[in-house]
């Protein structure tokens, strides 16, 4: 009985491998495991390489983990040119010749032997005899063209999975009954079943079996994306403009299919500076509003976002990270677009910067930027990734029992606005040099009685009024910049912290930083590293402007080295910190990726070894060392 | 009346409510067309009784984006070529609001050319004014979109070899539901045709002639104009997308031959705005968005009921 089952299914783009594994993970976390999905897809709608890991286990789940254990091969069904029968290239076997390297000692593999020949895969008897895998061949896809339709073989699969770890395919039929109906559901009965009775038939060799847990309390399966578009519904967030980008597009869907049915406004516009606008004018109308894009997106909203910074606009922007420059890479996840997202836009930044390292903190996080947003009137940017953006966690559903929040912020009524100051003319002083402490100066809303004031882009006078004068000038900059020491206070005054402190060895020596996505990986080598005896621990940050300087300061004084992890080539995060504390630097080496595939927890123990023991990092990692070393 | 602003209150309404504390000399030069538009403006609003609270200008970028600085009201002076996306949501949050949106030739053609034709395309109901001088005005005296061809500038010192675009064409095909042409040499017309632009309950689009004594030399390059509805050469119906088209295409052709064409060139009254469209297919809620913050009875929905999908 092991401890874990990591299965992964891997096919073509478009043939529902995507669906399927999802109503799979559904059905594990209604059997009370803890899971987590992996998602790794090409740029293509259809055809081409594509996989699904689901890491199930009877103990919460933080990260897709090292390689896998069970394998469902259902081939590319678009890799064949439906005229001549033929394939392109090798796409047929690449469910096969894509996967092997990462599958574990003594694992199994399905595939489907009505589209997938072995004998073109390289080397596929002496591997299996080397790694001690278990092969089961199926005619997957005869079976669903018999029963019903080709593209069935998934159902099929399914059916072949349960029978071999001896799993109960109850949960299966039931999520499948709510899915559809009629004859589409019956085939699809028909067909779980009977796949699931010829496997049962078979003599197993292996001795994977589904672990079994349960759960204390009702669960929800939600993507990192799906948590922020409820954390902005429950934060009373009713206006979305967008423009589809990968991945923002998960958010945006979701925003979109629910804003109508709870009062609000959904907008698919032009372009990804009209989306950024219309954030902008909605909010200044009065309305909690949000847009967002991915880096090349988020780059035509630089100049809107200046604009909401300068006329202290509240507004939320959703930036999910992928591989870049330009269109980069679309599917695959990054962290380069941390330096982007702070400064992007000309002169001086004043806007909060949030990154959520999982679905929890997605959701709790973009609650978080819209207090900010609306309290401080600047923009809050969510700042995730393509690899948080996509996969699949199980969540407490008592986590999410709280109440929306309606509150605007420091927005006055028109019994408040006539007792205001305004200027001899008549004009409400919007943006009043010395409102206090804080920087904020409360505003009026367009249409209100007695609120009367310009929003310029220009540099303005407390009335609005462009002007040039260089007292008024550094009275209100300073005013503004105030703000982000306000939000640094108040953020540090917060009962839970946003950043997620690691520490199964207390008072450790060395400690590993990270940010955003690539939190939960880093907690999972950490405690590899900690059963091995080393004395590390690790922070993952979230707070990237204004930065949690003094949880930052306090864990690098804490520890003798450390070692900064992050999915980009310039260690722009390191960077950051540099910058921002204007020390330690002979303290922190780097541990960088950006082969488009997200961090393993093999591959972050492996660069810790390189400052601990001198040995060499993964192959697919790169290791800076310290600038003192 | 909405449950947190002053809009509805009608009273009659003096020009001088119209002017802020600000004069416009301040950017515009003496004989500059832009004068004509802050007049005509203050003039159509004064005779609609529009309070100065209830009105949203949003303008762009240039010499015409100071219009919200010289006009009393809530204004959104933002950047360039981007006043209708921003303009266009603050009336989608407060339909209560009475949204005009200003910006030059460049800012309007130019930079915001696409944001032009979708929110035509959308038909928004606004009014949006284009100061149409035929020049960059603040950034002294470039070619612009609607300059002539064969236009000489420090930027194109041997001739610009582009026609101009063709804006009243340009909106009528986008789906802007009234167009009109009007100058600020012909205060009257302009007021009118603004009165009307602004009652329509539509995306209203009026390319608004605008003399330039700086940088286009001529000072009375619109005088003199020709009235299409005051003048029988020129019969033809302004609710007839065809004719309307045909007529547009004269005065944009003659236009640089000394035959300035004003007035209403098209207007389709009763096409639904964008707003009462989304409303009819359950994409925007009766009550103004806005309003919904300031109503302690609003019953909020919270995301805990829509995660049943994720159980």
């Amino acid at each position: 009985m092991s401890e874990e089952l990591v299965w992964r299914i891997a096919g073509g783009s478009g043939d529902g491998i995507d669906s399927t594994s999802q109503n799979f993970t559904k059905a594990l976390m209604r059997s009370g495991l803890h899971v987590f999905t992996h998602r790794h897809y090409p740029s293509r709608i259809r055809g081409g390489h594509t996989y699904v890991e689901i890491r199930a286990s009877p103990e919460p789940v933080r990260s897709r983990g090292d390689g896998y254990n069970f394998l469902l091969a259902l081939g590319d069904s678009f890799a064949r040119n439906p005229q001549e029968e033929a394939y392109y290239g090798t796409e047929e076997i690449k469910p096969l010749t894509e996967n092997l390297d990462d599958l574990r000692e003594g694992g199994v593999i399905v595939y489907d032997e009505g589209l997938i020949d072995v004998e073109d895969v390289p080397d596929f008897e002496a591997r299996v005899e080397e790694n001690d895998w278990h092969v089961y061949p199926l005619d997957l896809r005869s079976l669903a063209r018999e029963k019903g339709r080709e593209v069935m073989r998934n159902t099929a699969g399914v059916g072949a999975t349960g029978a071999l770890l001896e799993y109960d395919l109850g949960h299966i039929e039931d999520l499948m009954a709510d899915a559809m109906s009629g004859e589409v559901l019956e085939t699809n009965l028909e067909i779980l079943e009977a796949a699931y009775q010829q496997v049962d038939d078979l003599e197993f060799s292996h001795d994977l079996r589904m672990p079994e847990g349960s759960h204390d309390s009702e669960q929800v399966l939600l993507s990192g994306s799906n948590a922020i578009a409820y954390g902005a519904l429950d934060e009373g967030c009713r206006f979305i403009s967008g423009y589809p980008m990968t991945p923002w597009t998960e958010v945006f869907t979701l925003m979109a299919q629910h804003l109508p049915e709870v009062g609000g406004i959904s907008e698919q516009v032009e372009d990804e500076i009209a989306a950024a606008a219309l954030a902008l004018g909605a909010s200044h109308a009065g309305v909690k509003a949000m847009s967002g894009s991915s880096g090349g997106g988020f780059a035509l909203m630089s100049e809107p976002l200046g604009l909401a910074e300068m006329t202290e606009t509240p507004v939320v922007l959703v930036e999910a990270m992928r591989a870049g420059p330009s269109t980069g890479m679309p599917t695959k996840p990054e962290q380069a677009d941390l330096e982007h997202v702070l400064y992007t836009s000309q002169g001086d930044s004043n806007r909060v910067v949030l990154a959520p390292g999982n679905v929890r903190e997605a959701y709790e996080q973009t609650r978080t930027a819209f207090q900010l947003a609306y309290d401080y009137q600047l923009p809050a940017i969510v700042l995730y990734d393509q690899k948080l953006s996509g996969e699949l966690r199980n969540v407490d559903e008592s986590f999410f029992d709280r109440e929306p929040n309606a509150d605007l912020g420091a927005t006055l009524s028109e019994d408040e606005i006539a007792e205001a100051a305004h200027h001899a003319s008549g004009k409400f002083q919007r943006f009043k040099h010395d409102p206090g402490e804080n920087g904020v100066s409360p505003r009026s809303l367009p249409g209100q009685k007695g609120g009367r004031f310009l929003a310029t882009g220009n540099e303005h006078t407390p009335e609005g009024h462009i002007s040039e004068d260089p007292d008024n000038r550094v009275a209100q900059l300073e005013r503004r910049m105030r703000k982000l020491e306000a939000i640094r206070e108040e953020l540090d005054g917060r009962e839970e912290s946003h950043q997620t402190l690691h520490a199964p060895v207390e008072d450790a020596d060395y400690g590993i930083l990270t940010f955003g996505s690539q939190q939960g990986t880093v907690e999972e080598a950490v405690d590899r590293l900690a059963a091995d005896g080393h004395s590390v621990k690790s922070l993952g940050v979230s707070e990237m402007m204004p930065l949690a300087e003094a949880e930052v300061t306090a864990f690098l004084e804490s520890v003798e080295e450390a070692l900064v992890v992050e999915m980009n080539g310039s260690a722009q995060f390191r960077g950051l910190i540099q910058k921002e504390l204007g020390r330690f630097g002979p303290k922190m080496n780097s541990l960088l990726k950006y082969n488009g595939n997200p961090f393993e927890p093999a591959e972050v123990v492996e660069g810790f070894e390189t400052i601990v023991d001198g040995d060499e990092p993964a192959p697919t990692t790169r290791f800076v060392p310290a600038a003192g070393d | 009346m909405s449950a947190f602003n002053a809009i509805g209150e009608e009273r009659e309404v003096e020009r001088d409510e119209y002017t802020p504390g600000i004069e416009p000399q301040a950017t515009w030069c003496p004989g500059c067309g832009d004068f004509g538009v802050l007049k005509a403006l203050k003039g159509a609003m004064a005779d609609l009784g529009k309070d100065p609270e209830e009105i949203l200008l949003a303008t762009g970028i240039g010499c015409s984006g100071k219009l919200s600085s010289y006009f009393e009201s809530y204004g959104l002076h933002t950047i360039h070529g981007r006043a209708l996306p921003i303009a266009r949501a603050a009336k989608l949050a407060n339909p209560d609001l009475e949204v005009v949106a200003a910006g030059g030739d460049g800012d309007g053609y130019g930079i915001g050319g696409n944001h032009f034709m979708h929110t035509a395309r959308e038909n928004h109901d606004m009014t949006y004014i284009v100061f149409n001088n035929e020049i960059f005005g603040l950034t002294k005296g470039q070619t612009s979109p609607t300059s002539p061809k064969g236009h000489k500038s420090k930027t194109q010192p041997h001739g610009s070899a582009k026609s101009p675009i063709r804006p009243l064409s340009l909106a009528l095909t986008s789906g802007a539901s009234y167009v009109a042409r009007t100058a600020a040499v012909n205060p009257n017309q302009a007021q009118e045709i603004l009165v009307e632009a602004i009652e329509h309950d539509g995306f209203a689009h009026i390319d608004f002639l605008t003399q330039c004594p700086t940088w286009n030399k001529d000072a009375k390059q619109y005088v003199p104009y020709i009235d299409v509805q005051q003048d029988d050469d020129y019969e033809f119906d302004v609710s007839d997308r065809e004719e309307a088209a045909r007529m547009m295409q004269k005065t944009e052709a003659s236009l640089y031959e000394g035959e300035v064409l004003t007035g209403r060139f098209y207007h389709e009254a009763d096409r639904p705005s964008y707003g009462e469209e989304k409303r009819q297919v359950g994409e925007m809620p009766d009550e103004p968005l806005a309003e919904r913050y300031h109503d302690d009875d609003y019953e909020w929905e919270r995301s805990y009921d829509l995660l049943d999908a994720h159980k």
